[in-house]
């Protein structure tokens, strides 16, 4: 009994170690002088890799989601004749819940993953070291610009997911089951509520780039620089944001709509 | 042990390490360290694999810490430096390292003119010319457009030098440059290590166990073994020295006081044991 109090109170310690480490890093990373001028080109670079990279999964994935729920919300509101209402469930569940989440889920497989890898490599193959050397902090060079670029891309490829979202419930349901579009559009635009739903969203969303972002930023950082290390880092990156955002979605959604 | 002497000024030795432990975990890697690297010279660091000549090299710079004792660097004990004063005196080091670790999203001219565009602001046609300048003292101005995955690994680590001579610096630190290169590569980068020193004065500390290559070139050697330095030496006097941990690794005896075997329980015993 006391050896399983022990293990858990170790763990418990090693975790907060862990957060704390992984805290320094990101001050490390974001606190300290400007630097636009060598900054922007690595911005640039990076907003290219982790935003432009991830816009065809989450286009695709964002589309046949819209489309499903359309479909599946069809035969659910034409058993009461409510058919009309489509649009509405469509886009209050794409901003309230699926937007945010799914595209969390799907940039931390995707974009989270590749900075993980990327940075686990550069670590095995010792080019933060060099830079290092180099007097070069590898901290602000190449931790910093990938954290802003998952902060900022995030919600845009959520509102790119939800938009097309949309699009994909309305061709399903205006174009293949013949709902009239004035009364698709109009149940989104009396129902949707800027504050309520549409900056909710985003604050969720905010929220999710943040952990997934400096999760898989830390788990790179943190790798042992073998290639299991890298294997496992990877893994822990798209399994812990994933758990942490779906957590967070729980915590944030009895938050904002209780 | 023949102690490397410096006689003039103190600041003469570009590195001094006074009495320095370092240990990882529980396990203590250097007890009580001695070493001096004079100015202008070139100082081999020998010993066999896993012996913690690559952790030396960090520990000098400042990468690692030590437990106890001093590492000067021009008269500054690295391990007490503020983070922003140890990146000031870092860019007067750099550090070959091993696999070149060159940045593998940038061409070879873009590796070479990282650290000038980090640390000057020079105009680029003058960068330009520094970079190019730089790439033909290695050999490899004609390589300045590829990128690192179309480089063999000798070109690799001459690309790396390239690098680490961009911005003059006082001291560079060579991690096993030897490794793994074919007859050619090596005596390219032996040449150059030679080179540097003489033309530009650098500093230059070579860890290696390549014991040849390295005393054709190397004015001081030392042997690291058990936790500290066990001899120390120019080429001719590590080669006289009768100490038998320095013959068996000068002259490469597979048995001596590093066994051959593994420690392990009596042979018969182990054996007997799988019959029964």
């Amino acid at each position: 009994m006391l050896n399983i109090l022990a293990r858990i109170g170790q763990s418990g310690i090693n975790f907060i170690a862990l957060f704390g480490q992984a805290g320094i890093m990101l001050f490390g990373a974001l606190v300290g002088k400007p630097e636009f001028k060598k900054q922007f080109p690595l911005w640039v670079k990076q907003f290219y890799f982790v935003g432009v990279q991830s816009l065809t999964i989450i286009v695709v994935s964002g589309l046949f989601i819209g489309m499903v729920l359309a479909l599946q919300g069809y035969f659910i509101l034409t058993t009461f004749s409510a058919e009309a209402s489509l649009g509405m469930l469509v886009a209050l569940a794409l901003l309230r819940e699926l937007g945010p989440v799914v595209a969390g889920l799907l940039f931390a497989g995707r974009a989270g993953s590749a900075l993980t890898a990327e940075i686990g490599l550069m670590k095995a193959t010792e080019q933060l070291s060099s830079m290092e050397m180099m007097a070069v902090d590898p901290l602000r060079r190449i931790i910093a610009p990938r954290f802003w670029a998952g902060f900022f891309c995030l919600p845009f490829l959520t509102a790119i997911f939800i938009a097309v979202g949309i699009l994909g419930g309305a061709l399903v349901g205006v174009d293949w089951k013949g709902i009239d579009s004035g009364f698709f559009w109009s149940s989104i635009q009396n129902n949707v509520d800027w504050w309520h739903d549409t900056v909710n969203c985003f604050i969720k969303s905010f929220a999710f780039s943040i952990a997934a972002t400096w999760i898989a930023l830390f788990n790179g950082y943190n790798s042992l620089p073998t290639s299991e290390g890298i294997s496992k880092a990877t893994t822990s990156t798209v399994v812990y944001s994933s758990l942490v955002i779906l957590g967070l979605d729980f915590i944030l959604t009895s938050l904002m709509f209780s | 042990m023949t102690e490397l002497k410096s006689n003039s000024t103190k600041f003469d030795n570009l590195v001094e390490i006074h009495d320095m432990s370092f240990y990882r975990g529980a396990r203590p890697i250097y007890k009580n360290m001695n070493l001096t690297v004079p100015k202008g010279k070139i100082i081999a660091i020998m010993g066999p694999s896993g012996i913690g000549k690559t952790t030396l090299l960090k520990l000098i710079g400042g990468q690692l810490k030590p437990q106890s004792g001093k590492i000067l660097f021009d008269g500054e004990n690295i391990p007490t430096l503020s983070r922003s004063r140890l990146y000031e005196v870092r860019k007067r080091m750099s550090m070959l390292f091993q696999s070149g670790a060159l940045f593998t999203d940038l061409t070879v001219f873009e590796n070479v003119a990282y650290p000038l565009r980090e640390h000057l602001n020079l105009p680029e046609p003058v960068l330009r010319n520094l970079v190019l300048m730089k790439l033909q003292s290695v050999g490899l101005r004609g390589a300045a457009n590829l990128m690192p995955s179309e480089l063999s690994g000798g070109m690799a680590r001459r690309a790396a030098l390239a690098r680490a001579i961009a911005l003059d610096p006082d001291l560079i630190m060579f991690d096993e440059p030897f490794a793994g290169q074919d007859p050619i590569s090596m005596g390219v980068i032996v040449k150059l290590i030679a080179e540097i020193n003489q033309s530009l004065g650098l500093t230059c500390i070579v860890v290696t166990h390549d014991v040849n290559e390295v005393l054709s070139i190397a004015d001081y050697a030392y042997i690291v073994a058990e936790k500290h330095i066990i001899a120390g030496g120019t080429s001719e006097e590590l080669r006289q020295n009768d100490d038998m941990r320095v013959k068996q690794f000068l002259e490469g005896l597979a048995d001596g006081p590093v066994p051959f075997h593994y420690p392990a329980e009596d042979y018969l015993t182990d054996l007997s044991r799988g019959i029964s």
